[in-house]
């Protein structure tokens, strides 16, 4: 397969419009906005549509409407803004519709900063709007899961009709590494059940919606919800295990800060210590079996994060908190150095 | 015998949710006129507020869609992007559309986004109970402007019309009453336009109607089209602000007016 | 085998293009190889600095923190950067420019005056791939034809017409 080299943000664009993305809208931001430029080039050409909303907010409900239509959709943003499209996503998933959504995430809270960071972890997978709903969380760590990500995002958001995200980050989303693209043939998911694109007088009307003004009948749809997010918790996890058969301490990490790890676990197995590494793909569902696997020889486990320690709860409860887990961050937007990671895993390769 | 009124075939025959005296009911009416003598009910997607006409979903025939609160320019801009060839219209209040949606709707305008606006203006929060909107007069009395709006602390009223028909994309800025059967006729034939401007392609067409909300106003039908009459037509004047006939793309050195 | 170079300089001076080409190499040779930049003000015209790693292994951390290679194109990321560089290391520089302040003996120092040579050789804002070409003369890190061809993937198809300068800008490089 023909190998490109190609901006992490350029790869999800691209790689969005192959897996039959036919509408991206969007607002500037750094570290994702090589994104919508990308996006801005080819969409027309492509047969789809490109506009520049006026504002997060209007974006992430331009998507809606698109969804609603049974087109598949998408917006991008880098964390501040993806907290202004927060509302959005509740709606579109408290109507159960698909769309993609992308976050290259940079330091918080506030305007914080621009460079990379993982601070959106909790926001991702426990609470990105209001209300009981779940979406589902991609996080690529290379350019080339950047593009197998976006397309599965998009087959899970129709199979599931729900929003689906890749929690990217500004290191994932700037740097260009050699990617190639597979054939990709989208499954085609019948929306002629739901979607509201005009009934032709050949059915009854569509409604999109997600008001319900009599508890029960709200109760029943999140209910309904929920069964469904079970069923994705039984088969959509997906984890990388590195070294982790014998591994003495394990390290877990996802995204960019996981290359960082890779990095110190193989310094570390140069050194005797038995490390490995245990790498989450899908962060909502956690990895819960894969973590107990990679986890069984394990004394103790070290989350490294670039934030204060987001993940390391997930963990704690993914393993019924049987062993140590240790926590190391950087924030702010500060990228972790295998030789700091290294570090810890001595200090706690040493104390065992 | 032969039929000579009947309920639009497009406004679906249930029980709505309004208040006896709302006007809300006219409104739809007189839209689900247009749409059936247009016959695209098939091909129309409607978009709903967050207001009182929030469940006018179960109301139109045609496909709907519920949006948040003041996003129903943004939702429907979705829609019509990627369906090009279908009638799209939001149908929204004065707080969703005046103050939360402002900027959806001030840029649904600029961009020309060719869709229909329906705006229901009452000065007035119908569903939350009764507090001051964007529209609300001066000295009007609401929940919370227990004392009258008092421009000094709580600003002026929006002029939504006047505001809209400054910028190039507006193809059509219109505002109607529905408080008497000639404003009512006149009411229809400007949503009439809006529609055939979407037909057409002409760009984005806005028909304010100045509507009533006796509950929360603390009037009793009657009174409240006397008080559209006397206190909100002489501030808010009936007329078409803009109307493009040849389109808002046919000269596009752009450039707003 | 794995090499990870580190470019450094003023915004404009062709740091980014630089590491991209290097990063085609990468890619022409069929290795493993990631490009990273500094993003953020540096853009308009502040510091800039770029990671280019090339491997024979996937790549872990694409930041590189202790480059086997350094090009350095103005004083303050000489300083910077210099006490980084891994011992048995080298360090390309301009030397219209920068003042070379280091006592280690551990490391190479190349100096050209890559900056002069441009502009005596009506090669302007060609500094960058002068420094390019005398990298891969003391290095090999690959051959002068994948090198050529990298050059001919980076430059745009608008600018194709100054691919002939490049090429002329890597020999000069190559023979200072």
């Amino acid at each position: 397969m023909e190998r490109n080299l190609m901006k992490g943000n350029e790869a999800l664009a691209e790689a969005a419009i192959r897996a039959g993305c036919k509408c991206f809208f969007g607002y500037p931001i750094t570290p994702q906005t090589e994104l919508a430029a990308y996006m801005a080039k080819r969409m027309h050409k492509a047969g789809g549509v490109f506009l520049q909303a006026e504002s997060e907010i209007a974006a992430i409900n331009m998507v809606l409407g698109a969804a609603s239509t049974g087109v598949r959709a998408m917006t991008s943003s880098s964390s501040p803004g993806v907290s202004l499209k927060s509302e959005g996503v509740s709606y579109i998933a408290g109507s159960d519709l698909p769309a993609v959504i992308i976050n290259v995430q940079r330091g918080g809270p506030g305007l914080g900063g621009i460079q990379p960071s993982q601070a959106d972890y909790w926001q991702a997978t426990k609470a990105l709007g209001h209300g009981d709903f779940q979406l589902l969380v991609y996080a690529p760590a290379s350019v080339q899961e950047m593009v197998d990500y976006v397309v599965k995002a998009f087959d899970r958001a129709d199979k599931y009709r729900m929003p689906a995200m890749i929690l990217a980050d500004g290191l994932l989303g700037q740097m260009m590494e050699p990617v190639s693209f597979p054939e990709i043939n989208p499954n085609a998911y019948d929306k002629s059940g739901w979607a509201a694109n005009g009934h032709k007088n050949s059915r009854e009307h569509h409604i999109i919606n997600s008001l319900y003004l009599k508890p029960d009948e709200l109760e029943k749809s999140i209910v309904d919800r929920y069964k469904k997010y079970d069923i994705i918790k039984e088969t959509e996890t997906e984890a990388e295990l590195y070294l982790t058969e014998d591994c003495d301490v394990l390290v877990c990490a996802f995204g960019a800060t996981a290359r960082v790890v890779k990095s110190a676990v193989n310094d570390a197995r140069a050194l005797g210590i038995k490390a490995g590494l245990f790498r989450p793909k899908t962060l909502w569902p956690f990895p819960v079996k894969e973590i107990n696997e990679a986890a069984k020889s394990a004394k103790k486990l070290l989350s490294v994060e670039m934030s204060m320690g987001q993940m390391v709860d997930d963990i704690k409860l993914a393993i019924n908190c049987s062993k140590p887990v240790e926590f190391f961050g950087r924030t702010g937007g500060v990228i972790p150095t295998p030789a700091e990671v290294l570090d810890e895993i001595k200090r706690l390769g040493g104390s065992l | 015998m032969a039929v000579v009124f009947e309920r639009p075939k497009s406004l679906i025959d249930i029980p709505t949710h309004y208040c006896p005296g709302c006007t809300h009911g006219i409104v739809h009416r007189i839209l689900c006129e247009v749409i059936d003598e247009m016959g695209i009910e098939g091909d129309t997607i409607g978009v709903c507020p967050v207001g009182c006409s929030v469940m006018a979903y179960d109301y139109f025939n045609c496909d709907m869609i519920e949006a948040a609160h003041g996003r129903a320019p943004a939702v429907a801009t979705g829609v019509k992007r990627t369906n090009p060839d279908k009638f799209v219209f939001t149908y929204q209040g004065d707080g969703d559309l005046a103050a939360i949606g402002t900027a959806e709707t001030v840029h649904v305008a600029t961009r020309g986004e060719n869709i229909v606006v329906i705006f229901i203006n009452n000065t007035i929060y119908g569903m939350t109970g009764g507090q001051m909107a964007p529209t609300t007069l001066p000295d009007q009395v609401t929940q919370t402007t227990p004392f009258g709006r008092d421009p000094k602390l709580a600003g002026f009223p929006v002029k939504v019309c006047e505001m809209l028909s400054t910028l190039t994309g507006t193809a059509l800025a219109q505002r109607v009453a529905v408080d008497s059967v000639p404003h009512i006729r006149e009411a229809k034939k400007a949503i009439r336009k809006a529609f055939e401007n979407q037909k057409a392609g002409r760009g984005f067409s806005i028909v304010e109607v100045l509507s009533t909300c006796p509950t929360n106003w603390g009037l009793a039908p009657l009174d409240a089209i006397k008080r559209l009459q006397d206190e909100m037509i002489p501030y808010y004047p009936l007329g078409v602000y803009k109307d493009v006939t040849e389109g808002v793309f046919d000269n596009l050195k752009g450039g707003n007016e | 085998m794995t090499t990870e170079i580190l470019l450094a300089g003023f915004g404009g001076q062709g740091i980014l293009f630089a590491g991209k080409i290097l990063a085609y190499c990468g890619l022409m040779d069929n290795k493993e190889l990631s490009w990273l930049p500094s993003y953020g003000p540096e853009m308009r015209g502040g510091t800039c600095n770029c990671s280019v790693t090339i491997s024979d292994d996937p790549i872990g951390s694409p930041l590189v923190l202790t480059p086997h290679l350094l090009i350095a194109m103005n004083q303050p990321s000489f300083d910077k950067f210099v006490s980084c560089v891994r011992p048995g290391g080298k360090v390309f520089f301009d030397s219209t420019l920068i003042e070379p302040e280091c006592d280690r003996t551990d490391i190479e120092l190349f100096g050209i005056p890559s900056q002069q040579m441009a502009d005596d050789n009506g090669l302007k804002g060609g500094s960058n791939i002068i420094l390019l070409g005398k990298l891969l003369k003391e290095t090999g890190i690959c051959s002068l034809e994948t090198m050529q061809k990298a050059i001919e993937k980076v430059v745009p198809p608008k600018k194709a017409a100054l691919i002939p300068n490049n090429f002329k800008a890597i020999e000069l490089g190559m023979n200072a």
